[in-house]
């Protein structure tokens, strides 16, 4: 019996060494346990055709993929479903269409209740949120904070009494993005303080938009400003309207109003591409006083040259913040100011260590 | 009533969206799609309003005979026009309730709607975009100016690359020894654009993205409303 027993695991042993194929199926880590990675290994030996197979559950075995390399991985996310029983099989055949070797693999998909991948991503953002709820408090309690002067925000006011006085409109972009886009949100606050003022002044407000949904959102923002400066009968509804959602229908359409209303102050803030030069360019040609806000890092430089004043990045998102002058608005602005510190902190380190051939923090705040 | 239901719906959607980028689990993993698809379906009907406002503002310029009202008139009957024919005989892979309209297609070589678009609105938008290269000229015409230190070396760097990306720049260096290759005018273009004009960039996008954190969280919370229309 004790002979049996030995032949059958010295056999089972031999059969398990003698497998020159490595092939084994594992559940994709961190997804909703739709996908199953699949590694290979044939190198060891000469084979034409390999496949791998896939049984669901015990059903039916179904074609996964064809290879044609002796190593390598696979995605397979087809019809993968949590909590299932999934045998994968891996066959080779030589050039004869004789079976080499066939391996099989079993795997349940499961889903994951935490991607470990974005633990880095997760306390960055829980310091920053942090921080800027510290100084929400910080700044509801009454201490003071010091925000440096942003120039294009200051001159919001010079430039809709520069257009009252001379009896000219103010035309406001709010970008070529929908609503979607953070740049257009903040472009629509900004838009809520120009039309106050514009409304207290008694100055004319053209506001033409490329997106429906913009439209309606803008409409609401300017309808609120003229009923908060306590004068709704001045409000004209038709002052933001729609022109087109292409590109370049939209800049001709604006460039036409630029050319024919002249308006003394333009206020281009929000998503711009390649229309920006020409939108800034038509204002400058007609003498408007201009002021540009955007995120788009390519589209920055065109600003700077054409309009008067231009919001640099996060200037654009700290606007509405800035204007209000509300604690609370104020307090998260100095909450980003040390999430930026920290930023500057964590990049002099990274930049140190990467040079020492140290590479933890890079691979640690590395997001797949 | 009516701020405080949108200002718990922005709350909740918020913290949703934030929470399923660190959960892939169900139902978690798929809200983010869902929502899109939901902002999708309402930015479809939201097209409707769009154009009615289109409507709307052109023909009341046309009617009160307003500053060149027959630019309007143009506006709403290429509007019409592209409207109708793509209804009638369809797109390029889509037949319109006359089908092909094959007579007219036999005829132009290809479907009205398509023909427009080919000769007419593409060529619109090529003439609108090669302006650009106009205002480009003129631009850097004003910025290039060497008036203070940081305009002259912005003009320095501006024709440095402008040179190394000629041929004349590499004609103009192109004798200097291997040991000098470093001062070859195409290499200090393709320094001054991937290592100062990337790192210039990046400062920005870093800062854009904790404007957009700060602007998400004001929002999340209600403590910045103006979106609403209001403080």
């Amino acid at each position: 019996m004790k002979k049996t027993i030995l032949m059958f695991f010295l056999f089972s042993a031999s059969l398990l060494f003698s497998q020159d194929i490595f092939f084994e199926a594992v559940d994709n880590p961190n997804d909703d346990g739709t996908a199953i990675q699949l590694r290979w290994d044939a190198s060891n030996i000469s084979s034409t055709k390999m496949i791998i197979e896939r049984k669901d559950d015990g059903g039916e075995a179904k074609l996964v993929q064809k290879i044609d390399k002796a190593e390598g991985e696979y995605m397979d996310g087809e019809d993968i479903k949590p909590g299932i029983e999934y045998v994968y099989s891996f066959s080779a055949w030589d050039e004869n269409d004789q079976l080499i070797q066939k391996v099989e693999s079993a795997v349940f998909a499961q889903a994951q209740w935490f991607n470990s991948e974005k633990i880095s991503l997760l306390i960055l953002a829980l310091i920053i949120t942090v921080a800027i709820l510290y100084y929400i408090y910080h700044a509801k309690i009454g201490k003071e904070l010091y925000i440096r002067k942003i120039a294009g925000l200051e001159s919001i006011d010079e430039s809709v009494g520069r257009a009252t006085e001379m009896g000219r409109p103010i035309l406001f972009i709010p970008g070529i993005l929908d609503l979607d886009d953070m740049q257009t949100i903040a472009g629509l606050t900004i838009l809520g303080k120009v039309a106050l003022k514009a409304a207290e002044y008694d100055a004319e407000i053209i506001v033409p938009v490329c997106r429906s949904m913009v439209l309606s959102t803008a409409k609401e923002v300017v309808k609120e400003a003229y009923l908060k400066a306590g004068r709704p009968d001045a409000y004209n509804p038709d002052s933001v309207f729609y022109l087109t959602d292409d590109q370049f229908g939209y800049v001709a359409g604006v460039d036409g109003i630029i050319m024919r209303e002249k308006p003394a102050a333009n206020f281009l803030m929000g998503a711009f591409y390649a229309e920006s030069l020409i939108l800034a360019e038509t204002g400058f040609a007609s003498g408007a006083i201009q002021t540009a806000g955007t995120a788009m890092p390519s589209q920055l430089p065109f600003f700077v040259v054409a309009c008067d004043y231009t919001l640099i990045g996060e200037e654009l998102f700290a606007a509405s913040a800035y204007l209000s002058k509300e604690p609370n608005q104020l307090g998260s602005l100095k909450g980003q100011d040390l999430g930026k510190a920290l930023f500057v902190i964590l990049l002099t380190i990274g930049i140190v260590l990467e040079i020492s051939g140290v590479h933890f923090l890079k691979d640690f705040l590395m997001v797949y | 009533m009516k701020r405080k239901i949108p200002l718990l719906i922005t709350f909740l959607v918020g913290v949703i969206i934030i929470i399923s980028e660190f959960i892939p689990h169900k139902p978690f993993g798929q809200i983010t799609g869902e929502l899109e698809n939901w902002y999708l379906i309402i930015a479809g009907f939201a097209i409707i309003l769009g154009q009615l406002s289109l409507f709307k503002v052109n023909l009341f310029k046309i009617k009160h005979r307003q500053k060149n009202w027959q630019f309007f008139i143009i506006t709403l009957l290429s509007f019409i026009l592209m409207v109708s024919i793509g209804i009638f005989w369809g797109t390029e892979n889509h037949p319109g309730i006359f089908g092909n309209g094959e007579t007219i297609s036999n005829t132009i070589g290809t479907k009205p709607f398509d023909y427009l678009f080919d000769n007419v609105y593409q060529n619109l938008q090529a003439t609108m975009f090669s302006l650009l290269a106009f205002f480009i000229a003129s631009a850097a015409y004003r910025a290039f100016i060497a008036r203070t230190l940081e305009s002259s070396l912005l003009l320095v760097a501006a024709i440095l690359v402008m040179l190394g990306n000629t041929s004349l720049g590499s004609a103009l260096t192109g004798w200097l020894p291997e040991s000098l290759s470093f001062l070859h005018l195409p290499r200090i273009s393709e320094f001054i654009m991937k290592y100062p004009t990337t790192a210039g960039q990046r400062a920005i996008m870093i800062g854009a993205a904790f404007g957009i954190i700060g602007s998400s969280l004001r929002i999340i919370l209600g403590i910045e409303r103006s979106y609403l229309g209001g403080e």
